[in-house]
C-alpha cells in the first residue's frame, strides 16, 4: 500500500516529463543493445577463432614421448641416496612411440564419466613421392567416427566425404595446400614412403582446409587401419590417445592424474594452447569494457535528467515533505523513477540487442580459411543478456542514487521561504 | 476553551549566515483546542521562522516544543514527518499543489501517506473536504486549471484530510484578492466554530487578524503582546 503510493507519485513525475524520460530510456536501450550485439558478436568471433585450433585439439592428449629416464639407476641405489649424483651424456632410451596396451586404456577412459569421448590416433612421418621429388608430410591415422563427433572433422572438408576414408581401403584425405602442391585430384593415387622406407599407394578421396596454411601444406588423414598398414604395424598400434572432457577446466588436473595412472605423457589443452586463452581473454575484456562504458554513459544521461527533474520539482518535493513525506519516501520516489527508466530501457535494449545480433548473424561472411562458416558468427549465450539486464539496473540505480539523495535532503523551509 | 494542544517554551533561534543574529528570543506561548490564533508583525520579525519551527520542519532551535504533550525535541526526521502528516495541516502563501495530479489526488496524497484508511475511504473523505470548501466540482481537474482562490481552497482541503490537531498557515491570504481573502477567512472561521479546529495563522493583514480569537504580536523576535 505504502509503496504503491510512492510508485504512483514516481510515475506521475515520469509522465509529466515523458520526453526527457524517453530520451533517458533510449540512452539505456541503445547502450544495452550495443552491449548485447557487441558481446554476442565478439564472443561468436572468439569461439570461431578459438575453434580453428581448439575445436580440433583434444582436451587431453596422451602419448609416449622419447626421452631420457628421469630416475637414473644410481638414484635408486640405497648406498647413494644422500649423495649428489652427476651422470653425464644421458641419452634417451631405445623406446617405441607406441602406447602399450592402448585398447585397455581407451576402454578405461570411456568408462570415466567426466570424459565426453576418446579418439585414438596415429601420427606418422611420411614422404609423398611426386615424380622425382619427395615432399615431406604427416599422416594422421584417425578413427573417423570419433574424430567427426569430437573434433568436427567433417566441417573442415572442402571436397569428399569423411566416411569414404573408412569405407574405401587405402584412401587418404589431403590438406588443400598439399594437394595443390603435389598436383593431385580426387580419385588420383599418391605414393607414400614411410621413414622406414616402406612404400604404398593411397587413393585421394577428399581435401580438407583448416584455415591454417602451415597445417594444410603438411597434413593428411587416413583411417587408423590404413595408417597401421602403411607403417607395417599390428592392429593394436596407436601413438596418441585424444580425450575430450565434458568440462574443459578439469583438463590440467585430469591430465596429471592420467599421467600417473597410465604411465604416459599427458598434455592438457590449457598448457598446449596458452596463447589462445590469452587472446580470447583480451578480446573479451575489451568488449566488456566497451559495453560497460556505454552503460555508464547512459547512466550519466539518467543522472542529468533526474538532476534537472529535481530542480524543476523542488516545490513539489518541499510540499511532499511539508505534508508528511519523509526523506526516505522522497528518496524512494526518485530511485523508482531511475529504476523504471533502467528496467524499461534495459528490457527494450535486450530485445533490440537480440534483433541486432540476429541481423548480424545473417550478414554473409565467406572466407577461404573457414569452409563451414557462411555468415558472421554470433554467440547467443544467455549470460550476456543476464549481465546486460543486471548492469542496466545497477547503473541506473547509481545514476538515481545521488539525485535521490539530494532530493531527500532538500530542506522544505529553504524552498518555501525562498518564495 | 479545551486542552492545550501546542506548547512552546523559550524557543530561540539563531541565523549564523551571513552574520550571527538572534531571530527568535525566548518565545513562550500555548494554543488550546479550538482556538483561532493569528501571529502578526512586521516583515523580518521572525513570525514565519517561528511557524516553521512549530511545524517541525525547522529543527535547529533552542527551547522546547510540545504537540499534544509530546516533545518534538530529539525526534528523528522520519518521526517528525509522521507528526506533520498526522497532526499538522499546512497552508502556504502559494498553494503548492502538484500539477501532475488531479485536485482530488492532491487532497488525497497526505491521507494515502498516513495509510490508516483504504484508498476508497481516503477518496471519499477528500471529496467530502472539497465539498465543505465548495469546490467538489473541480475535483477531477488539474490544479493549474483553477483560479488562485480555488487553489488555496484545495490547499486547505489538503490540510484537513487527516483531521489534524492544528492547521498552520503562512500568509494563506497573502496572495489573494479581498474577495477571496474573505472567503478563506470565512472558511477558517467555520472550521473553528463547526469543527472545533485549532488554527495558527501568520499574517500581516491586520483586518484579518482582528477577527481571530487571539492575536500574538511580534517584534524583533519577541512577543510584545498576546
Amino acid at each position: 500500500m505504502k509503496y504503491r503510493l510512492i510508485a504512483s507519485i514516481a510515475f506521475s513525475l515520469l509522465l509529466a516529463r515523458w520526453r526527457q524520460t524517453m530520451v533517458a530510456a533510449i540512452g539505456v536501450t541503445f547502450s544495452i543493445t550495443m552491449f548485447i550485439a557487441l558481446l554476442s558478436f565478439m564472443s561468436g568471433l572468439n569461439d570461431m577463432l578459438d575453434g580453428l585450433i581448439l575445436n580440433r585439439t583434444p582436451h587431453i592428449r596422451m602419448y609416449h614421448e622419447i626421452k631420457p629416464s628421469l630416475p637414473q639407476p644410481i638414484d635408486k641405489s640405497s648406498d647413494y641416496t644422500h649423495f649428489h649424483n652427476f651422470v653425464s651424456s644421458i641419452k634417451p632410451k631405445n623406446d617405441r612411440l607406441e602406447i602399450t596396451n592402448s585398447a585397455a586404456i581407451v576402454s578405461a577412459l570411456k568408462k570415466d564419466e567426466r570424459v565426453l569421448g576418446v579418439a585414438p590416433k596415429i601420427t606418422a612421418q611420411v614422404f609423398y613421392n611426386v615424380g622425382v621429388v619427395d615432399v615431406t608430410g604427416v599422416i594422421n591415422g584417425i578413427d573417423v567416427e570419433a574424430e567427426n563427433k569430437l573434433f568436427l572433422f567433417n566441417d573442415y572438408l572442402v571436397a569428399g566425404n569423411s566416411m569414404d576414408l573408412k569405407n574405401t581401403p587405402n584412401s587418404i584425405i589431403l590438406g588443400k595446400g598439399l594437394a595443390d602442391k603435389i598436383l593431385v585430384q580426387i580419385g588420383d593415387v599418391v605414393q607414400v614412403t614411410t621413414s622406414k622406407g616402406e612404400r604404398m599407394p593411397l587413393k585421394v578421396v577428399g581435401y580438407f582446409q583448416s584455415g591454417l596454411r602451415e597445417f594444410d601444406n603438411l597434413q593428411s588423414y587416413c583411417s587408423i587401419s590404413t595408417t597401421q598398414k602403411v607403417l607395417g604395424e599390428s592392429a593394436n598400434y596407436c601413438t596418441d590417445i585424444q580425450v575430450k572432457l565434458k568440462d574443459v577446466t578439469l583438463a590440467p588436473r585430469m591430465a596429471k592424474a592420467f599421467e600417473g595412472l597410465f604411465g604416459l605423457d599427458a598434455i592438457d589443452i590449457q598448457t598446449a594452447n596458452a596463447q589462445f586463452e590469452t587472446g580470447s581473454f583480451v578480446r573479451t575484456l575489451i568488449s566488456y569494457s566497451v559495453g560497460i562504458t556505454l552503460l555508464i554513459v547512459a547512466g550519466f544521461g539518467i543522472y542529468n535528467i533526474l538532476n534537472m527533474m529535481i530542480y524543476e520539482k523542488m516545490d513539489s518535493i518541499a510540499i511532499l515533505k511539508a505534508t508528511g513525506f519523509s526523506g526516505l519516501d522522497v528518496n524512494l520516489v526518485f530511485i523508482t523513477i531511475a529504476l523504471s527508466i533502467g528496467i524499461i530501457g534495459g528490457m527494450l535494449g535486450l530485445l533490440a540487442g537480440l534483433g541486432l545480433s540476429a541481423i548480424i548473424d545473417r550478414i554473409p561472411f565467406i572466407t577461404a580459411s573457414l569452409p563451414s562458416i557462411k555468415t558472421y558468427p554470433i554467440d547467443y549465450a544467455p549470460r550476456f543478456y543476464i549481465i546486460g539486464a543486471l548492469f542496466s539496473i545497477i547503473t541506473t540505480y547509481f545514476a538515481g542514487y545521488f539525485p535521490a539523495k539530494k532530493a531527500s535532503n532538500i530542506d522544505p523551509v529553504v524552498i518555501i521561504r525562498g518564495k | 476553551m479545551g486542552s492545550v494542544i501546542l506548547q512552546a517554551k523559550a524557543i530561540s533561534k539563531y541565523f549564523l549566515d551571513p552574520i550571527h543574529v538572534q531571530v527568535l528570543k525566548e518565545i513562550t506561548f500555548t494554543i488550546n483546542k479550538g482556538e483561532f490564533v493569528s501571529i502578526i508583525g512586521k516583515s523580518g520579525c521572525g513570525k514565519s521562522t517561528l511557524l516553521y519551527i512549530l511545524s517541525t520542519m525547522d529543527t535547529e532551535y533552542e527551547g522546547e516544543l510540545w504537540i499534544e504533550g509530546v516533545s518534538m525535541r530529539n525526534k528523528k526526521e522520519k518521526d517528525l514527518a509522521r507528526v506533520r502528516n498526522e497532526k499538522i495541516g499546512f497552508i502556504f502563501q502559494f498553494h503548492y499543489l502538484l500539477n501532475e495530479f488531479s485536485v482530488l489526488k492532491n487532497v488525497m496524497l497526505p491521507g494515502l501517506k498516513l495509510g490508516l484508511r483504504s484508498e476508497q475511504e481516503v477518496e471519499y473523505r477528500a471529496y467530502e473536504k472539497l465539498k465543505i470548501l465548495g469546490i467538489e466540482k473541480e475535483s477531477l481537474r488539474k490544479p493549474n486549471q483553477l483560479s488562485g482562490g480555488q487553489k488555496q481552497r484545495v490547499a486547505i482541503a489538503r490540510a484537513l484530510i487527516n483531521d489534524p490537531v492544528i492547521i498552520m498557515g503562512d500568509e494563506p491570504t497573502g496572495n489573494l484578492d479581498k474577495k477571496n481573502s474573505e472567503l478563506v477567512f470565512d472558511i477558517f472561521k467555520e472550521l473553528t466554530t463547526a469543527f472545533n479546529q485549532s488554527l495558527l495563522i501568520v499574517t500581516h493583514d491586520g483586518e484579518f487578524a482582528k477577527k481571530t480569537h487571539r492575536i500574538i504580536e511580534m517584534e524583533d523576535g519577541k512577543i510584545i503582546s498576546m
